[in-house]
């Protein structure tokens, strides 16, 4: 068997696996029963100041290809995440990435503020959800002055109550070039980055009422067919910048995994998967690598982090 | 990639015409499709109203060619819903979920609250068909709330118990008493309720103390479904009820200290009972 497990910026996880953002992730008891089956880590819904309500549904569609969502970020809000946060780390199972998103800087700094006084090992500024568009205009992680601005305030804020924090930030495939809003993200103060998040937006028209279905209409497309682009991506920005990456976007089995983690990801986020594969998909994923790692005499995974031969 | 693996894999609603519409009482309506559905009794589907939004709703009927639903008109989408005549276009996906557990024979005890009568007739449907003996329980406010009395009525080896609360008619009081009498009086197999979740969780305990395979249909907000969101999971143990549910049985409901105390709202907060 080999050692599966890797240190993301001084953080250690069990396992390159962490569930990622905005799936299975609005209650503590989930956090707990997805690391029952098998993940190294947990990535929370993105946390707001305050409540924010998402979209009406339907929110979230699948084919086999892809999955298209628009949930538009539904949460109780940074006093609710401390209470589920607080009964996590009573028994603190795995690391804990909190997410965290705003519609303005201000609100980044105070949201940073409060999660950073949390026990979470790492926080993830989420500024690329395409859903929120219409609410709060393009997401700050497409324009790049916006992501170094907003990198540079969560960083100040979080290092004021924790020092030792790592920020990372999730960076948007929907952009000209995702390694200049990285590098931008970089002169702010990232410490790493987790990519990509939807691609798109998409649209799924319904034929006999020849409306969308989603009742956002457009909605980010995850899953099995955007795993090539992430890959790229994170290629691209690991080679730019050479900070830790979480690689996420359709990694759906082991050997995916540990493609994107040869692309140069550290840790895998793992979303649609658990639709396509089940809860389990966690174990089943490091199975499979671990099969990978002996049958190739590949003793630490953390070995082929980066080792693509471009 | 052939046809059934596509569908395998599909979440995407099917948009059906409305056949028929009956009038329960005047806040509950039932609604006709002509589709092989193929649930079991208990599941769900997400019904949608196109432009509107998107809920879950117990399968109240499904004879193999035809389902139906009972929707009670209690929010701004089954207010819409309501405006709706034969022939208009809703969409469903599913069926979801868990479905009650019983074997040819079985002697059942059905306690519905509501409008959880419409399920769990469903339910007495198809029990009766492979030879159960059903004892129906049936509990609302008072006479104007009841619904499914007379399609109750004409089934086969199913007696009817009615329980109001202001003695409008049947017995004056709760369903609980009923149901805690059955069991003294004859032999039960299991006993199987959907309605108001004080009134389940009460039902559960009755069937604990008597030693009762108790199953018990549980109600949460959903986005998704099919287990991805994580909106529906159950404290402390993070199932969710639209995988795990919403049949459960009561052995697991006992260990999920949020049933019959709380339940979460669209942003995940919790609502108490």
């Amino acid at each position: 068997m080999a050692n599966l497990s890797v240190s993301f910026h001084g953080v250690q996880f069990g396992n390159p696996t962490v569930l990622a953002s905005g799936v299975l992730g609005v209650t503590s008891s989930t956090w707990r029963s997805v690391v029952q089956n098998g993940a190294g880590g947990i990535t929370t819904k993105s946390i707001w100041l305050e409540e924010h309500h998402g979209h009406p549904n339907p929110t979230m569609i699948t084919t086999p290809y892809y999955m298209m969502n628009a949930v538009g970020l539904s949460d109780a809000g940074v006093e609710k995440a401390s209470s589920e946060i607080a009964s996590f780390s009573n028994e603190k199972p795995s690391p804990l990435i909190a997410s965290i998103v705003a519609g303005t800087p201000g609100d980044f700094e105070q949201v940073a503020e409060k999660v950073a006084g949390l026990p979470v090992d790492i926080i993830e500024v989420n500024i690329s959800c395409p859903n929120v568009e219409s609410e709060f205009g393009r997401p700050f992680a497409c324009v790049m002055p916006d992501a170094k601005r907003v990198t540079e305030i969560v960083k100040a804020a979080a290092k004021k109550v924790n020092p030792n924090l790592p920020v990372i930030v999730k960076l948007s495939p929907n952009v000209e070039s995702i390694t200049a809003i990285a590098n931008a993200c970089a002169e702010g103060g990232a410490d790493g980055f987790c990519l990509i998040n939807t691609i798109g937006p998409g649209l799924a028209i319904n034929l006999e009422t020849r409306m969308p279905i989603l009742s956002n209409k457009v909605g980010g497309v995850s899953g099995p067919a955007i795993k090539p682009v992430a890959v790229k991506m994170v290629r691209d920005v690991y080679t730019a910048t050479k900070l830790p990456i979480i690689g996420t976007g359709g990694i759906t089995t082991g050997l995916d995994a540990l493609e994107i983690m040869m692309a140069g990801a550290t840790l895998v986020g793992v979303g649609s998967a658990v639709y396509y594969r089940g809860i389990d998909v966690f174990k089943k994923m490091t199975h499979e690598m671990n099969e990978w790692l002996d049958k190739n005499g590949v003793q630490n995974v953390a070995e082929i982090i980066g080792t693509v031969k471009m | 990639m052939d046809q059934d693996h596509i569908k395998k894999y599909s979440e995407l609603p099917t948009v059906l015409k409305i056949k028929r519409i009956v009038q329960e009482n005047p806040t509950v309506r039932t609604f006709y499709f002509d589709y092989e559905l193929g649930s079991k009794p208990g599941q769900f589907v997400m019904l949608w109203l196109p432009g509107v939004d998107e809920i879950p709703i117990s399968i109240a009927y499904d004879n193999g060619k035809e389902f139906a639903l009972t929707i009670c008109k209690v929010g701004s989408m089954t207010e819409k819903i309501f405006e709706l005549i034969e022939g208009d276009q809703l969409g469903i996906r599913g069926p979801y979920g868990t479905y009650f557990n019983f074997k040819a024979g079985d002697k059942i005890a059905l306690v519905a609250g509501g409008y959880g009568a419409a399920p769990l007739y469903n339910l007495a449907h198809e029990a009766v068909a492979a030879g159960c003996e059903v004892d129906f329980i049936i509990g609302a406010r008072s006479k104007d709330n009841l619904v499914y009395i007379e399609r109750l009525e004409v089934l086969d080896n199913v007696h009817l118990h009615i329980a109001t609360n202001d003695g409008s008619a049947g017995f004056k009081g709760y369903t609980t008493v009923i149901l805690a009498d059955l069991l003294k009086e004859k032999k039960i197999d299991h006993i199987m309720s959907c309605g108001p979740e004080m009134m389940m969780k009460a039902v559960g305990k009755i069937g604990d103390d008597a030693g009762v395979n108790t199953q018990l249909s549980v109600e949460r907000y959903m986005k998704c479904g099919f287990g991805v969101c994580g909106q529906c999971t159950l404290d402390p143990l993070g199932i969710r009820t639209c995988v795990s549910g919403p049949v459960m049985n009561n052995k697991i409901l006992n260990m999920l200290e949020e049933f019959g105390s709380y339940h979460r709202d669209d942003v995940g907060k919790k609502q108490y009972f």
